[in-house]
């Protein structure tokens, strides 16, 4: 009986069910991903998956193509959300809470049904649907992931330094790029983090707002492993991981100080 | 136009914060080259007041003078002065050298000149070879000491400085007090200095400003300070001190502890109530009960390193600390005397409460927020406004929550011997001063309650 309750009370028991749904949701399908890329049709061994990507210009093109997306979504989500989260960090906190909540607001609601919303948005408006409404999409559903970590990181900042540089006979200009800036990238760093790789891969935004026009990275693998071509499928999907990985290890040095404060 | 020897200039410097008046009415000198301490307990404005120097708030109300010039709307960046925080504030971002060098790139001044004068700097502060260091690697001694350094370094007219010792250790903060000062001597440039620590400001200062409730209570060099405290606080606030109510006779005479004594002040008027202060070791004491002024029984006695410091009560209840080389048994029979120069007279800053209030009715008054009973006055009515006094020993405090009390929170308390005197800061912001026999601590919340015979009304 004793023996129970200590079994019970102790903390890593209490990780165990967590423990097993991460081996099976998330430790066995990378697996799986990487034998089923490395696996030609008829089983075996093979590389053919790779060659196919390299020598066919379509996927790589989409490739290719997304990242741009991505990149243009990334930065017009800096340019936008920059400015707001540093006017939001010297406004007085109370206020400055109910404003990062309206930015919040919209994620209550599923991204899907905010899609939809904005594929009608646009149809009222007689907006024609494609890349602009596409890039549209994505700012308006990744704009707060880049906002909350930028403006968490300055409102921690210790307001003393600004002071300091002040003080020092820094102009209020001069204060914002020797000081402030540089001081925020680990928020920006997170920002570009959680906007940049989500959007590489997301399909159901471009297929509902460009009509299924344009084709997105995260659409090319849907459509193949929804066709039965897995061994494909698994091998992008492995590129657009690989691509990831590669993108936050980058990120990851350039904040080297430690700081995760930004991560949400 | 006479240049002036002061570089700095404060004319009736008001500050208001939205719910508080911060600074009231403050006006200082500072003259070239001094080094000027503001010394006060927390919450009393110091740190405000430096604030304004720097340039960080503006003052509501005021003028400020800096090098002859009006700068009480300059921002930071324009004035003459540097600034040493409490917490160091160093830009993490840059190392060491590039910290130093801010200020001075800013000017734009040459490279080679820079890296001289960095170098001259660290040297002064005594951190060579630090320069490539990352701050945050540094001891909070090596961080202030790099604070210091990136503030002089611009050869600031003023340098502020904002209890920049208070995050060290006692022996760390010994030795950095000795090198401010030598750094004060060989710059040659205006120190001012803030801090809450008494014995810091004696050691660093050739002037100190007392400071208390947004007010200055008193200028003056460290001894002046500690020999003649002009009022209560500041006797209380500077060393230790016995403080007593007492009553000038006429001069050269005061009344306390229900004898007679020889004193040096004059000009107090007869019959004045004042308050006296005698530093404790300035009080004799001897083995020989009847040949002293008066005598009392040892209630104590603790040995303090240098001296031994002693309670002594006198058999009308009066309790006297003394400091002395030797030391008494407890319970022993001691004499005591005071030599007349020692003995401080001060006038007292009151010697009744004082509170506007406002009729209800013929038995009632609102006063302090509350309404309170009072006797029936002839010619006051309803709706009248009216001053209201009462005496120090009729309010009694108590930490019962009942009705048609006022509440408050204790602010200051001062032992005058026998009994306490404490300021009570009411919930409306208003003094209430009280004489009680009981121990009460600070920042304690009571409530107040006055007889109704004992307020004095009169009509405005």
């Amino acid at each position: 009986m004793n023996s129970v309750v200590k079994y019970f009370s102790r903390r890593r028991t209490w990780s165990i069910p967590y423990v097993i749904f991460l081996a099976i949701f998330v430790v066995v399908p990378l697996i799986l991903i990487m034998v089923y890329a490395f696996q030609s049709k008829s089983g075996g061994f093979s590389l053919e998956n790779f060659e196919r990507f390299i020598n066919q210009p379509e996927a790589a093109n989409t490739f290719i193509y997304s990242i741009g997306i991505a990149l243009i979504t990334t930065i017009i989500c800096i340019i936008l959300g920059y400015p707001a989260a540093y006017i939001l960090s010297r406004i007085r906190l109370s206020t400055a809470r109910v404003v990062v909540m309206l930015f919040i607001l919209p994620m209550w609601i599923n991204v899907l049904v905010r899609t939809l919303a904005t594929v009608a948005l646009f149809d009222f408006l007689r907006l024609p649907l494609g890349e602009g409404a596409l890039i549209f999409g994505m700012v308006y559903n990744f704009l707060p992931f880049m906002v909350y970590p930028i403006y968490n990181v300055m409102q921690k900042m210790d307001h003393s330094l600004i002071e300091a540089a002040e003080d020092l006979g820094a102009t209020p200009r001069q204060v914002f790029t020797r000081v402030v800036f540089p001081l925020s990238m680990p928020g920006v760093v997170s920002g570009i983090m959680m906007v940049f790789m989500p959007t590489i891969s997301t399909f159901a935004i471009s297929e509902l707002l460009t009509m299924n026009n344009i084709k997105l990275f995260g659409t090319t693998i849907q459509e193949n492993i929804n066709n039965g071509m897995w061994h494909y499928g698994a091998a992008l999907s492995l590129i657009m991981l690989i691509i990831i990985g590669i993108t936050s290890l980058f990120t990851d040095s350039s904040s080297e100080d430690g700081t995760n404060e930004g991560l949400l | 136009m006479v240049k002036s020897n002061y570089i700095i200039e404060l004319t009736n410097i008001t500050k208001t914060f939205p719910d508080k008046v911060v600074l009231d009415d403050v006006s200082l000198s500072v003259k070239k080259g001094e080094f000027l301490t503001i010394l006060g307990p927390s919450g009393c404005g110091k740190t405000t007041l430096l604030r304004l120097l720097a340039g960080f708030n503006s003052a509501t109300k005021g003028e400020i003078k800096i090098g002859g010039e009006v700068m009480t709307d300059t921002p930071p960046h324009l004035r003459p002065v540097n600034t040493v925080f409490q917490r160091y504030a160093l830009f993490p971002n840059y190392n060491v050298y590039d910290n130093i060098a801010f200020g001075l790139k800013l000017q734009k001044v040459d490279k080679k000149e820079i890296e001289q004068r960095v170098h001259r700097a660290l040297k002064m502060v005594g951190m060579t070879d630090y320069e490539h260091r990352d701050v945050q690697s540094l001891s909070g001694g090596q961080q202030q000491r790099v604070a210091i350094a990136r503030a002089i370094v611009n050869r600031p007219q003023v340098l502020l400085l904002d209890e920049p010792l208070a995050a060290l250790d006692l022996k760390m903060r010994k030795d950095m007090q000795m090198e401010l000062k030598e750094m004060h001597r060989s710059l040659g440039i205006t120190f001012v200095y803030v801090t809450h620590d008494q014995e810091e400001a004696l050691t660093l200062s050739d002037t100190i400003v007392v400071m208390n409730e947004g007010k200055i209570q008193q200028i003056g060099s460290p001894t002046d300070i500690y020999n003649e405290p002009c009022n209560a606080f500041v006797a209380d606030f500077i060393g230790e001190s016995n403080i007593l109510n007492a009553t000038m006779v006429r001069d050269r005479l005061v009344r306390f502890m229900d004898k007679e004594f020889e004193c040096i002040d004059e000009g107090f008027g007869e019959n004045t109530p004042v308050d006296v202060v005698i530093r404790p070791e300035d009080v004799y004491i001897i083995r020989n009960a009847e040949a002293a002024m008066f005598h009392g029984k040892v209630r104590s006695c603790i040995f303090k390193g240098v001296h031994y410091e002693m309670f002594v009560e006198t058999p009308d209840g009066y309790e006297i600390m003394i400091q002395d080389y030797n030391s008494f048994e407890v319970g022993s029979e001691v004499g005591i005397m005071i030599k007349p120069a020692d003995i401080h007279v001060m006038h007292k800053e009151r010697t009744e409460n004082h509170v506007e209030g406002k009729m209800l009715d013929a038995t009632h008054v609102e006063i302090l927020g509350e309404s309170f009973e009072c006797l029936e006055h002839e010619g006051i009515v309803a709706g009248d406004d009216v001053d209201v006094a009462f005496d120090f020993d009729a309010v009694e405090l108590t930490d019962d929550s009942e009705d048609g009390i006022s509440w408050g929170t204790i602010r200051f308390i001062l032992y005058k011997g026998d009994r306490y005197h404490l300021t009570v800061r009411t919930d409306e912001n208003e003094n209430v001063y009280v004489d009680t026999h009981d121990v009460w601590e600070d920042l304690d919340e009571v409530g107040i309650k006055i007889a109704p015979e004992a307020l004095r009304l009169t009509k405005k």
